[in-house]
This record gives C-alpha cells, structure tokens and sequence, in this order.
C-alpha cells in the first residue's frame, strides 16, 4: 500500500466511510464545480468611483503610495516624477507588456531595460492583472509581461493598475482569473502584494525593506 | 525574533567577517539592510527552495505562502527547483474558501488588513517564462493528522497558525515560546503537542494553563482551545501518567478540603510556621519537597496568618 493509500484508508477510518458513497461524491463535486463565496465583506462593494478612493486609502494605510492619471500616456512622466522626487536614479525595467509597451517612454529621461531581474536592478516597472480595493491588494500574474522577480527583486516598485481591473473582493479577481484562464487552471504564479516588503523581527520595530521592495509605488489610470 | 538588537548585532559580527570591522550596526535599519543583503546572495546562489504552505487548493492544486517579508518569495522563485512541503490539513477546497481564511489570517496574527505578501504557486515555470522555477513538488504530509479526526481533538486541524491565541495568552506572555520545548508553543501548542507526540511527552503544555479562556475569545477559527486541554488532563489521569506524588498530594488536599475545621486548625499552624521561619528575610531560599521551585526562585513567605482568619479580622473591623 502506497504512503497515499494509507494516510485515505486512515482518514476513511476515522470518519467510518468508504470513499465511494454517492452524496460525498456529489458535495465534493458541487463545491469544487460550483465554488460558492464564503461572507464577502460589505466594505469592497462599492461603485467604481468610490472603489478607487477606498483602494487608495487601504494601500496608503499599508505604506504604498498611489498617484492617479487620466490616461496611459500619462503613465512613464508619472513614473519619472516619482523617482525624482525620491531621489533615484532614472532607469527602469519591465517585462514584454504590451500595455506598458505602447506608453510613451520615449518621452521621458529614464533609461529602460527588458525582462526578468537578476537582483541588480534598482528600479522596475509592472502592470497589475487586477487590484482589490477592500485591502488595497494588488493582484500580480506571471510570465514574459510581468516577470515575478521584478515584484521581489528590486528595491523600489512601480506597478500599473487599470481602474477597470479594481475589484471589490479577492473573490471576483478569481472569477476573472478563472475566465482569463480556464476554471481550475492558474498562471504559474500569483502575488497578491499589499504595500512594501517589510519585518518585524529585529526588536519589536516594524521596518521596511525586508527582502523585497523598499518602496511601493502605484499608478491608478482611471479613464473615467 | 526572540534575540535582542544587541544580541543579533553580536552574532552579525561573529558570522559575517568578510564586512569592514568598523561598520556601524546600532540602529535596527543597519541590521536589516545587511541581513537583506547577505541573504539576497544565499537566495541568488541555492539550487533548492523549500517552503512549507499556509493553504493548499484542491480546485487548481495551489500551494500558498504568507509573509510581509518577501523572503519565501525569493526562496522559491529563485532556484531551479522549488519543493512544497505541508501538512494534509492545510488542503482546502476552493480559492473562495482561501479567501475566507486569508481575510481572518493577518487581521488575527499581525492586525494588519492582509500580510505584504500571499503567493499563489501552480506548477513549474511555463514556456516562455523568463524566471521562476524549473521543477516543482508539492510534499503531503500526513504526520499524524489524519488519527486526529474523529477524536476530541479534530477541532485543531482547523488552526490556522495565525498566533492570536498566543499573542493573548498571559502565561506565554511570562514564559515565551521556548519554554513549550516542541514545533509549536502557546495554547494551540498545548493542545497540538500531546496529539503529536503523545501525552507521555508533551502532558505538562495542557497543564500549565490557568484557563483563563482568552485564547478561545480570540481564535478566529473558533477552537475550543481549554476545553481541549481539560481533555488532556483527564486521559493524563486517567492514564495514570501524573507522578504518584502528585496523585496522592491532590488526593490528602481533596480529603481535608472536605473537612472545613480539619483544614483551617491546617492551614493556621502551617502558615504560622512557614512565617515564623521566614521572619526575617520573607522568603525561602530552599524547601523539602519545593526544590524545583527554590532552585531557580524564592518562594515568598506567607505573613503568619491565614486568608480566612485575616478576611474575618477585616469584616469584623467595619
Ligand atoms: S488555535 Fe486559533 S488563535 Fe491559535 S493559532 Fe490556531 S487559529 Fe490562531
């Protein structure tokens, strides 16, 4: 009998069945097909205005700051301004996004590279798959766009967020992700990013910049 | 966590030698920028990442992380091969029910509204994916969960780990987490450890409780965390595993408890002799029988007089 085997037939025991009764069967079938949604806070359910105000104030609270523009083309001055104002040097890396792709970089002082970070970047640039204005949860998906080490691996983060992608709970960001990708089916990885990195391990004081980002910048493009 | 600043800037120093001797570690943020960057380079350079899960998912086979730091991000997005390795009841079933779990896990360990950090993980890197890792493997451990359903103790499989029971808990608060000598300390230590190892082992966590009650108010996965432990103590008698002297010392207590003029003319000469010895220093430095008290601490002194006869004294007064 395999280790798999034992640990069923013990759990079985324990809760005298046998595995193959039909009401089991169909409980776990309708909860996995049917995925039901546990209590929702009422606190995300708001429209897509005031969405973004209360995504702004969660993130702010978890020490990211946000910057909100009316269209794309906005995006690469933004960025500009923030590493300025903050002293950092003018350079950036991105992924193959397109949407980060078609902004006009050109326009702007700061010097780009492409692709994944080996840890000696200072500064990179992302666009979110989604965000989550009960928390001010930015939702991060894998692959050649987006690679995930530049959410981890630079000291200072910049992400875009589309107001249409900002959602009320988790819970509609992954029935989204279920119809970008197929139910039961993920991206490799999924970061759900809540401010900048930080610890508390070092004498009780809340510092950050732990192992990743130092600082958290997001750019809200809200064409409405 | 549980060293001082002064403490891990000691060891800083003894460990990483290849730094300028002269550099100055005083302030917090010192620390934490070298340990950043002495790890960056352990996280860059392994081959292996293993993490453990605060939650699986049965609907899209996801292992997830929780951290504000960011370091088991880096331990498995890094190397080629990232290993999972978690406990069966971690499993739930769908990503709706992790969202349920996620919202109750920061606000009870840390009160913040969601940790920094909650990774998704679903197999190796894709085609095309310019980082993550190659290979992936996800360890189910049984480890003795699946004896504990069905028993008084199935509510534990529910623990989330969050902390809050411990966090609230005044006798972790005076003895800390080492002194529960196992994986995992305060209340939900007291109840797990004997599961796990055995009531042999691990009888004396359930013990010291003063079932105060506070860990139950604040458990967000509501586990009757005393209730659990008074079961632990009745099979602990049960069993006979209390040391005989204890047995036969509650069952002498019991017996002249029940006899109210037995117990205080008791009580009276005992305290009077206790605070006769001690009368000039008001406590002991040693006692028969208390050694495993008097070794590591006095044992203060009573004043001579007995609870009752002073209680008397004061309500005669007024
Ligand atoms: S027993 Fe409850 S409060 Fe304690 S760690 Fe587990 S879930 Fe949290």
């Amino acid at each position: 009998m395999s280790a798999r085997d034992e640990i069923l037939s013990n759990i079985r025991r324990s809760l005298r069945v046998n595995g193959a009764e039909g009401p089991r069967r169909a409980a776990v079938e309708a909860r996995l097909s049917g995925s039901p949604r546990g209590v929702v806070p009422a606190r995300g359910q708001l429209d897509a205005k005031e969405r973004i105000g209360l995504f702004k104030k969660m993130a702010e609270s978890a020490f990211a700051s946000v910057a909100i523009v009316q269209r794309p083309g906005e995006v690469p001055a933004e960025a500009a301004r923030w590493l300025r104002d903050n002293n950092l040097p003018a350079a950036l890396r991105m992924g193959e996004d397109k949407r980060l792709a078609d902004m006009p970089w050109g326009d702007t002082a700061l010097e780009l590279a492409q692709g994944a970070s080996d840890g000696r970047d200072l500064n990179a640039v992302s666009h979110a798959f989604a965000g989550v204005a009960e928390s001010g949860t930015l939702i991060m998906t894998s692959g050649p766009d987006n690679p995930s080490t530049l959410n981890f691996l630079p000291d200072n983060h910049i992400v875009v967020l589309s107001g249409a992608d900002l959602a009320g709970d988790y819970e509609s960001v992954f029935e989204r992700l279920r119809e970008a990708y197929g139910k039961g089916v993920m991206p490799r990885t999924v970061n759900m990013i809540t401010g900048p990195s930080r610890s508390a391990d070092i004498a009780q004081t809340m510092l950050l910049g732990a192992h990743g980002p130092r600082k958290l910048h997001i750019v809200i493009v809200d064409a409405a | 966590m549980h060293l001082t600043k002064d403490q891990v800037e000691g060891d800083f120093r003894r460990v990483h030698t290849h730094l300028p001797k002269d550099r100055d570690l005083t302030e917090p943020t010192q620390l934490l920028t070298e340990a950043r960057g002495i790890l960056r380079e352990k996280f860059l350079a392994a081959d292996i990442g293993v993490t453990g899960a605060n939650f699986l998912v049965a609907e899209t086979g996801t292992s997830i992380i929780v951290t504000n730091e960011g370091n088991g991000d880096l331990t498995q997005i890094l190397p080629k091969c990232h290993i999972v390795i978690a406990s069966i009841e971690k499993i739930t079933p769908t990503l709706e029910d992790v969202s349920q779990l996620l919202r109750v896990l920061a606000r009870s360990a840390t009160g913040q509204e969601m940790s920094v950090y909650t990774t998704l993980s679903t197999g190796p890197r894709r085609p095309g994916d310019l980082d993550g890792p190659e290979e992936y493997h996800v360890v189910l451990l049984d480890n003795g969960r699946s004896s504990m359903i069905g028993t008084d103790f199935q509510h534990m499989l529910r623990c989330i780990r969050c902390g809050a029971c411990m966090n609230h808990c005044p006798v972790y608060h005076a003895v800390g987490g080492h002194a529960y000598g196992w994986v995992y300390p305060g209340p939900m230590g007291a109840v797990l450890t004997p599961s796990l190892i055995g009531v042999e082992k691990g009888g004396q966590l359930p013990n010291a409780s003063t079932f105060c009650g506070r860990c139950e108010s604040v458990c967000p996965m509501r586990i009757p965390l005393p209730g659990m432990m008074r079961h632990w103590r009745e099979r602990e008698f049960e069993r006979h595993l209390t040391p005989s002297s204890m047995r036969y010392g509650l069952g002498l207590w019991a017996w002249v408890a029940q006899r109210p003029k037995l117990y205080r003319l008791g009580t009276r000469i005992v305290m009077h002799v206790m605070g006769y010895y001690a009368r000039k220093t008001g406590k002991f430095y040693a006692m028969p029988f208390a050694s495993g008290w008097t070794d590591w601490r006095d044992l203060p002194a009573p004043q001579g007089k007995t609870f009752q006869s002073e209680w008397k004294k004061r309500r005669g007064a007024k």
